[in-house]
């Protein structure tokens, strides 16, 4: 293998590993929140134990989001040095504000889990609020340079020299809100599904202990609301995404839906695989007009076809499953919160049937490949360019050679993490039980974390 | 002061920092894993209760000089990028098992030991790979190859230079979290755990000022340009070794606070934290205007003025965001006696 390739494997495989754990530490936060304002309404306590529990999962995942993250960072510098010094010069400012983002969040975070006993109610809430509002904003500043590579903005390269910046218009470059909406809500949308499942993974096998299942049930009923509600708001959105890629980069979405000619009144492809031979996507359902309309608002769109760019343009044609499949998980997702919300208010029936509690117990990992779908998906499609129209990605990348073992190495490290992270959760989750947390004396103490 | 002078102080600040609260969190870490067994004197929850809240602050401003670096020097990240990429890869490694273990370690009491012996290992191998970055600016480590510049490893790893920095990193590590910790368990009243911070911090003390001169001993031979450049500083060098020694007597002094106890640690270490801003106030002004000798100079490198003129604004706005913040986490943390003083942390 060359060493883009290998370099190109090395990050991707980097940025997948942190998404999981980033995308947590994102979402969590505002189910905790949503626990305590909820404890603070109700003094129903099971709020508070639920908002303590999701606390320790909580810092268990920073605890490799943080490193990971770290990582991400410095690889970017280290692996594509021909990117950053153009990030550098124009796109500087996103990564800069983020760092104030982590601080609050690392400060708030220190202080909720550290010294939760010798803080207010109204301080508790204030700070993880602080660590809700630090997690989202450095989702939504790093996100803002995956949008610049996309949509760049704010300067021009004239015989290879970067003149004409103006860093705020590259910092709101035209894809900037649309992709940073679509990162954060379907953040929010994850954190609450992940939780879901587990909570109906208990209530599957604590059926006889009341207590501990009232407990989880209340977990689910938070969860199942939230991420319904986000789960339609990220497709609302996502659609938007799409009318951007219309827009800005008519061959990643041509490449998305496997469309070679250009035309008015183009079919949506849903399924199927992308054939380079025959230039079209065998095997899919198609659905006529309707690309044309999502695309443009009108049947009328003319949708651009593969075909007219030339064809070292190309992104790799695979990315239409890709893009298929975030897009199946989402609607899967959200008909699922409808059956719940229908058989829960509408049919007000009190239990689940077994089928459904094991469809939401599916539902998290699920929006966790959604999410690892639409990143492949978004960097993948943006290929061969690492900043559209601007720079290859061959020429961004590093010049040392030997990436093999270092790749080697960062795998065998995410391999580790990875199963100490599970090993501790399981660990710490078995050693304290639901049922000792709810049966704790009701005194301010006991909400130590 | 011209634009690249602010953005490279301020870098300097950062790294000035981090490398204060980095010793502090990589000796903590270290100490903790030699003190596990000594259950009567404490001194391993003191390291502890200091590393646990304030890695994830310090993990931070790694970020930060990283960012910096690359924003306010985006003309130097090709060169650094390139020449760095083995021994920054190997460090972000450590870090990110190190940092992930510190957070399993206090959270599941049971593994502790044999994850305290994760953090205390790489508690002294990170600092000693984060200080070779200095040795490598030096330049004559990196060499041409096929037309693209690259770290000759070999050279670095048979030169006394870099093994005058890494013996600096580790001793200077050890000394400064010493001194540190006997301070903190001073204030917490952990008389035991005073003494014997106390004491590493006088065996360690004259090692890590022997290493400074091991430094620009082989600093003479291998980078002649900085050391002759850094006798211009000569004063500097002369007040860093005087504020050492009057860390030494405030160590000997009688304690304000116990009458048999002998060391006032907080003037010791306010001593210490001067001596090191003297020194290396000194080893960076005769850097300049360099940033990787003799190809990147801080004007080569420097950023877009128009991203400069954003960037400043920015510090200042975050800058006034966070303050209080940080205010309100050493209240909690370093001042707070209900933290300090607990008893039976875990
Ligand atoms: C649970 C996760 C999830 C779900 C259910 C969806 N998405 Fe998504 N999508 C993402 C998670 C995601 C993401 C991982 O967050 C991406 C990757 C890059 C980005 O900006 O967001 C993304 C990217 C992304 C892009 C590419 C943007 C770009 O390349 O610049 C488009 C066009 C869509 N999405 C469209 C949709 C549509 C029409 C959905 C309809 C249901 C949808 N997404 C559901
Ligand atoms: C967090 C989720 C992400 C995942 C899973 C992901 C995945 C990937 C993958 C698979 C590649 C290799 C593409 C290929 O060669 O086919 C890649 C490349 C890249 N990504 Fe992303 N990415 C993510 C987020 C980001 C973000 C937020 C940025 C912007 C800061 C970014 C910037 C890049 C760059 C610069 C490259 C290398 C150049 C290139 O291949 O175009 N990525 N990423
Ligand atoms: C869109 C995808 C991403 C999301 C949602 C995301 C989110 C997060 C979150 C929530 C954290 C934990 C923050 C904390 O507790 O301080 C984190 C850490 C971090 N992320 Fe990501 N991230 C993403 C992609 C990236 C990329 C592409 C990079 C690198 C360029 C990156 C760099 C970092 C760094 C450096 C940290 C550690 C910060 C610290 O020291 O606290 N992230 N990220």
């Amino acid at each position: 293998m060359d060493d883009l390739v290998i370099a190109r494997s090395l990050f991707g495989t980097t940025m997948a590993f942190h998404i999981i754990f980033a995308t947590l530490g994102v979402g969590i936060p505002l189910m905790i929140l949503f626990a305590e304002l909820l404890y603070q309404k109700t003094k129903d306590r099971d709020y508070a134990v639920m908002a303590k529990r999701w606390t320790k999962g909580l810092a268990v995942l920073l605890g490799v989001a943080i490193p990971s993250g770290t990582i991400a960072g410095v690889q970017l510098s280290l692996l594509w040095p021909g990117f950053m010094e153009v990030i550098g010069k124009v796109m500087s400012l996103p990564f800069q504000i983020e760092i104030y983002a982590f601080f609050i969040e690392a400060l708030f975070m220190s202080i909720y889990v550290y010294a939760a006993d010798r803080i207010s109610p109204a301080m508790r809430i204030l700070s993880v609020t602080l660590i809700a509002i630090g997690a989202s904003a450095s989702a939504i500043l790093i996100t803002n340079v995956h949008a610049f590579e996309g949509t760049p903005a704010g300067f021009r390269i004239e015989n290879g020299e970067i003149v004409d910046v103006d860093p705020w218009v590259a910092f709101f470059n035209p894809s900037f809100f649309v992709t940073a909406g679509h990162v954060v809500l379907s953040a929010f949308m994850t954190g609450a599904f992940v939780l879901a499942s587990i909570a109906a993974y208990h209530m599957l096998r604590t059926k006889h202990h009341e207590r501990v299942y009232r407990f989880h049930r209340k977990a689910l009923m938070l969860s199942l609301t939230v991420g319904g509600i986000f789960s339609l708001l990220t497709a609302l959105n996502g659609h938007e995404s799409a009318q951007l890629l219309h827009k800005y980069q008519p061959e990643k979405l041509a490449a998305a839906e496997g469309l070679f000619e250009t035309q008015s009144h183009a079919p949506l492809a849903i399924g199927g695989y992308t054939d380079r031979e025959t230039e079209s996507v065998k095997w899919a359902i198609e659905i006529p007009w309707a690309l044309s309309f999502l695309a443009g608002n009108s049947f009328d769109t003319v949708v651009r076809g593969l075909n007219d760019f030339p064809k070292e343009w190309w992104p790799p044609l695979f990315v239409h499953t890709l893009f298929n499949a975030m897009v199946g998980i989402g609607f899967l997702l959200i008909l699922l919160s409808i059956i719940g919300f229908v058989w829960n208010k509408i049919m007000k029936r009190p239990t689940f049937p077994h089928w459904l509690m094991w469809c939401f117990i599916a539902a998290g990992p699920l929006s966790v490949l959604g999410i690892e779908f639409g990143w492949i998906f978004a960097c993948t499609g943006r290929q061969p360019w690492v900043i559209y129209r601007m720079m290859k990605t061959e020429n961004a990348v590093t010049q040392t050679g030997n990436l093999a073992t270092l790749f080697v190495l960062f795998v065998a490290v995410y391999i580790i993490l990875s199963i100490a992270v599970v090993l501790v959760l399981r660990y710490y989750f078995r050693r304290h039980p639901v049922a000792n947390d709810l049966e704790e004396k009701p005194n301010e103490g006991s909400l130590q974390m | 002061m011209t634009n690249e002078l602010i953005a490279i102080t301020l870098i300097w600040g950062f790294i000035f920092i981090y490398a204060v609260m980095a010793t502090m969190d990589f000796g903590a870490g270290f100490w903790s894993m030699v003190y596990i067994n000594q259950e009567k004197t404490k001194a391993t929850n003191i390291a502890n209760r200091y590393l646990s809240p304030t890695w994830e602050v310090t993990n931070v401003f790694i970020v930060a000089i990283v960012v910096a670096l690359v924003s306010f020097f985006p003309g130097a990240t090709f060169l650094l990028g390139t020449v760095l990429l083995v021994p920054g890869s190997i460090i972000l490694l450590l870090l990110a098992i190190r940092s992930a273990f510190l957070v399993f370690a206090h959270i599941t009491k049971e593994y502790e030991k044999a994850l305290t012996y994760i953090s205390g290992i790489t508690g002294i191998i990170i600092p000693a790979l984060l200080i070779s970055v200095l040795p490598i600016t030096h330049g004559e480590f990196i060499e041409m190859k096929n037309g693209t510049p690259a770290l000759n490893i070999s050279r670095l790893l048979t030169s006394p230079h870099e093994y005058a920095f890494i013996g600096f990193a580790i001793s200077s590590t050890l000394f400064l979290s010493s001194l540190l910790l006997a301070d903190y368990s001073n204030v917490a009243d952990e008389n035991d755990a005073y003494r014997i911070y106390r004491r590493d911090a006088l065996i360690l003390g004259p090692i890590s000022l022997l290493m400074a001169l091991f430094i620009m001993l082989t600093m003479q031979r291998e980078a002649t340009w900085l050391y002759e450049k850094m006798m211009n500083y000569l004063p500097w060098l002369i007040g860093s070794v005087l504020m050492f020694f009057v860390a030494g007597i405030a160590l000997f002094l009688p304690s304000t606070k116990h009458k048999e106890m002998r060391g006032r640690p907080r003037l010791a270490v306010v001593a210490i934290v001067i001596q090191y801003f003297l020194a290396s106030y000194a080893y960076g002004k005769a850097h300049l205007p360099y940033m990787i000798y003799p190809d990147v100079t801080i004007q080569s490198g420097f950023t877009h003025p128009n991203t400069f003129r954003a960037l400043f604004a920015s510090y200042i706005v975050g800058f006034l965001i966070l303050f209080p913040g940080f205010v309100y986490f050493w209240r909690l943390f370093m001042k707070d006696q209900r933290y300090v003083r607990q008893k039976n942390e875990g």
